[in-house]
């Protein structure tokens, strides 16, 4: 296969081949006529996005998304790499689960799911899960995380992050002290106190932090902090990254954009753990994230079917989808507004994260003998976000009705023709879908 | 004139404020007449949806309709959607196929009033109750009327009144309703709690905080005392009900403290020797049973506005 005319993220225009799945040949692009291939016409060409947090929601929920939908999202949203959260139900607390979902997205076939596996026995933060049986397993799980729920017994904590050097493994923490939240519902500060919605104080996510960055350097372990979303995290992960402590930290695209002033008419769709934040905490995430304080960018896509969050603001779920705005989202909130530039972008949304995770097809130069997993966007255009367009099964998007920039028009993944202006490319054994 | 909803105190200015005052005074009137009831709202229907138990608070709903001629059905919906019930959604597109006008909603979410009247649910006036730890704005309403009443009657608002408002703040709705509509009517509210009864957020409202009733209660015109529910205590917001009666309660010895034409109020129900003595409750500088009556002038004034009645005048 042959791809003319791609423009590299340093602005070089060039032409690629590939053969069996990797990048068999890159030459320099003489702009004109294309006889053979795909004409990419200048579009930007670069590694394929990698996200270390999705909620695929298979086994258990597959009203709100399956490991089938979930790729087709991802693929959309110019992914070819995801990690399945492992708060599914049964849990993915064993070998068994996690290589179920790992078969389901290779049978799927559009993008690597990579299963995460679970800390500790159903999520219930007591005992630790089999991690040396999920790692072991055909899944090859390396992330372990209880997300959704977070680590809370520190002697637990502790104990993960030294079993898990045993192979290699990283636990990835959702920060939030369980005291310091119950019933919580949003961001604790002006907002939560004038319409009365119980808070979430961003005490509650440093508190941990700061515990397990000690707790990381202790026991010479690798931690990574999900989803950030206050400045006090951002200026604790600072500290310890500059102390040599082995942290790593993502921020999602909606806690780079949104804040806590929207949950003011009520509506769950705003609704998301760990909370939408101040313009404080969003600014100060922008520039974590553009020095690399934060590592990367990650999802956070939650499913949820529309009675979740068609109710009033308590009842309503936790979390929002986000594959495929991800990407426009981070462009709009980092490279429009001149804190990152297109490399910046590139690493922070695909070499760091599959770095991170070890997925070592992924995030690699575009250079002979790198797996072809790549995708090309169309940074010219913007798009407009129409929630029943998303591939996702879901429609919990926060962001329905807004013009975003650069569109993600091909997704090749090891190689297959997976997106093809911006549809994706459908297969015999899914059609029925 | 108020038009639509009537979700938060925020919603009023001045101006609909104190005309829907007038209007209350106007039937209370009326109303205090023999024959109490009006034909205004006849034809309308006027449903109590309550997902909390608030028994007062209906009851003064549904008086203040039946005296305005409205149909009014008791929708007892205990257990919301939270609870995994009939969802809100569900039971306001019942009310809608029932043809109801308006809505009077209780419910412990806070913000549920306002999904009510944001969503296609349901096309009815929706009427906030009391939503969660948010608002009570006829609360607010009808404790401006009684303020008013005693110590502003003949003048245009509230201006100048110095108003204490002691308690559960965090989670009071009457404390949110009344902080936005007293101040808008240019009174000057104190809010005096323990810290951990404060939202962290409260330094953005346009109130004074203090930690001692005993350095305010001599310089206030009105002392409103919030009620304390039982169930704080064991989430240790204070640590019994002794030492919350001794620091936050009014006694006796801080009635005495009161100037002479102060005011003690109370939303109701009463916890009596908690944050409120026996004596206090029913001294002569008590308006709580004032409170009650006006709450229904009122909330007829609220239905009427909401529904469109007849001028007042023709009615009679």
């Amino acid at each position: 296969m042959k791809i003319s005319n791609a423009k590299l993220a340093n602005g070089n225009l060039v032409n690629i081949e590939i053969t069996n799945g990797l990048i068999s040949k890159v030459d320099n692009a003489i702009a004109g006529a294309v006889s053979d291939g795909i004409d990419a016409k200048s579009k930007l060409l670069i590694p394929g996005l990698v996200d270390l947090h999705t909620h695929l929601r298979e086994p258990g929920r597959e009203d709100a998304e399956t490991v089938l939908t979930g790729s087709r999202s991802a693929v959309a949203g110019g992914y070819t790499a995801v990690s399945a959260m492992a708060n599914t139900n049964p849990v993915a607390d064993n070998a068994g689960v996690v290589e179920q979902i790992y078969r389901l997205g290779k049978s799927a076939g559009l993008v690597d799911v990579n299963p995460i596996g679970a800390v500790t026995k159903g999520l219930l933060g007591e005992q630790l899960a089999e991690m040396g049986a999920m790692a072991d397993s055909i899944a090859r799980v390396r992330i372990f995380s209880d997300d959704g729920k977070c680590v809370f017994d520190p002697l637990i904590m502790r104990r993960a992050l030294e079993y898990v050097k045993t192979f290699n493994g990283i636990i990835a923490q959702h920060a939030q002290e369980p005291r310091l939240t119950v019933n919580a519902q949003m961001n604790e500060g002006i907002i939560s106190a004038r319409i009365g919605l119980p808070g979430w104080p961003a005490i509650a996510e440093e508190a941990i932090i700061a515990r397990d960055i000690l707790l990381a350097e202790h026991v010479q372990s690798r931690l990574h902090i999900c989803h950030v979303t206050t400045a006090g995290g951002v200026e604790l992960i600072r500290w310890a990254k500059q102390r040599g402590i082995q942290v790593t930290a993502e921020v999602t695209p909606h806690h780079l954009l949104l804040t806590d002033e929207l949950v003011e008419n009520y509506d769950p769709i705003y609704k998301v753990n760990p909370p939408l934040r101040t313009q404080k905490d969003v600014q100060a995430l922008r520039e974590g994230l553009a020095e690399g304080v934060i590592d990367i960018v990650a999802t956070d896509h939650a499913p949820h079917p529309s009675e979740d969050k068609d109710c009033e603001f308590q009842a309503g779920a936790f979390g929002m989808v986000g594959l495929e705005t991800a990407f426009s989202v981070v462009v709009k909130t980092m490279i429009e507004t001149k804190f990152m530039n297109w490399s910046d972008l590139i690493d922070r949304m695909s070499i760091a994260p599959a770095r991170i995770a070890g997925y070592t097809n992924h995030g690699n130069q575009i250079a002979v003998g790198s797996s072809a997993n790549l995708i090309l966007v169309d940074v010219d255009r913007n798009w407009h976000v129409d929630r029943d367009k998303l591939k996702s099964k879901s429609k919990n998007t926060p962001f329905n009705g807004m013009e975003l920039p650069s569109v993600i028009t091909d997704v090749f993944h090891n190689g297959e023709h997976v997106l093809q202006n911006s549809q994706i490319v459908e297969k015999k054994s899914n059609s029925n879908e | 004139m108020i038009t639509g909803h009537l979700l938060s105190a925020a919603d009023l200015t001045k101006e609909s404020a104190l005309s829907l005052l007038s209007t209350a005074k106007e039937l209370a009137q009326i109303t205090d007449g023999p024959n109490k009831k009006l034909p205004t709202l006849r034809g309308k229907t006027v449903v109590n949806l309550f997902f909390e138990d608030s028994t007062r608070t209906r009851i003064s709903f549904e008086t203040a309709a039946k005296r305005l001629s409205a149909d009014v059905i008791n929708f007892s919906a205990k257990g919301s959607s939270v609870s995994k019930g009939e969802s809100l959604k569900d039971t306001a597109q019942t009310l809608q196929a029932m043809g109801a006008d308006a809505v009077v909603i209780r419910h412990g979410s806070s913000g549920a009033a306002k999904r009510l009247a944001d969503t296609q649910w349901i096309q009815a006036a929706v009427i906030n109750a009391g939503d969660g730890t948010h608002e009570h704005p006829t609360q607010a309403l009808l404790d401006a009327f009684t303020i008013k009443q005693h110590l502003r009657s003949t003048e245009k608002d509230l201006s100048g009144v110095k108003v204490l408002i002691v308690g559960d703040i965090l989670h009071s709705r009457v404390a949110r309703s009344n902080v936005l509509l007293l101040t808008k009517l240019g009174a000057q509210v104190t809010l005096v709690a323990p810290p951990t009864l404060l939202p962290v957020g409260v330094s953005d409202w346009p109130v004074r905080i203090s930690y001692d009733l005993d350095e305010e209660i001599s310089k206030c015109d009105v002392v409103m005392m919030l009620r304390i529910q039982l169930e704080r205590m064991n989430d240790s917001f204070f640590p019994s009900s002794q030492e919350y009666s001794k620091r936050f309660g009014l006694n006796s010895v801080r009635l005495a403290k009161l100037s002479k034409n102060a005011i003690v109020m109370h939303p109701g129900p009463m916890n009596r020797g908690l944050e409120i003595s026996a004596e206090s409750a029913d001294d002569l500088k008590s308006v709580i049973i004032d409170q009650v009556k006006n709450g229904v002038a009122i909330r007829m004034a609220v239905l009427y506005e909401l529904l469109g009645g007849a001028p007042i005048g023709e009615s009679k």
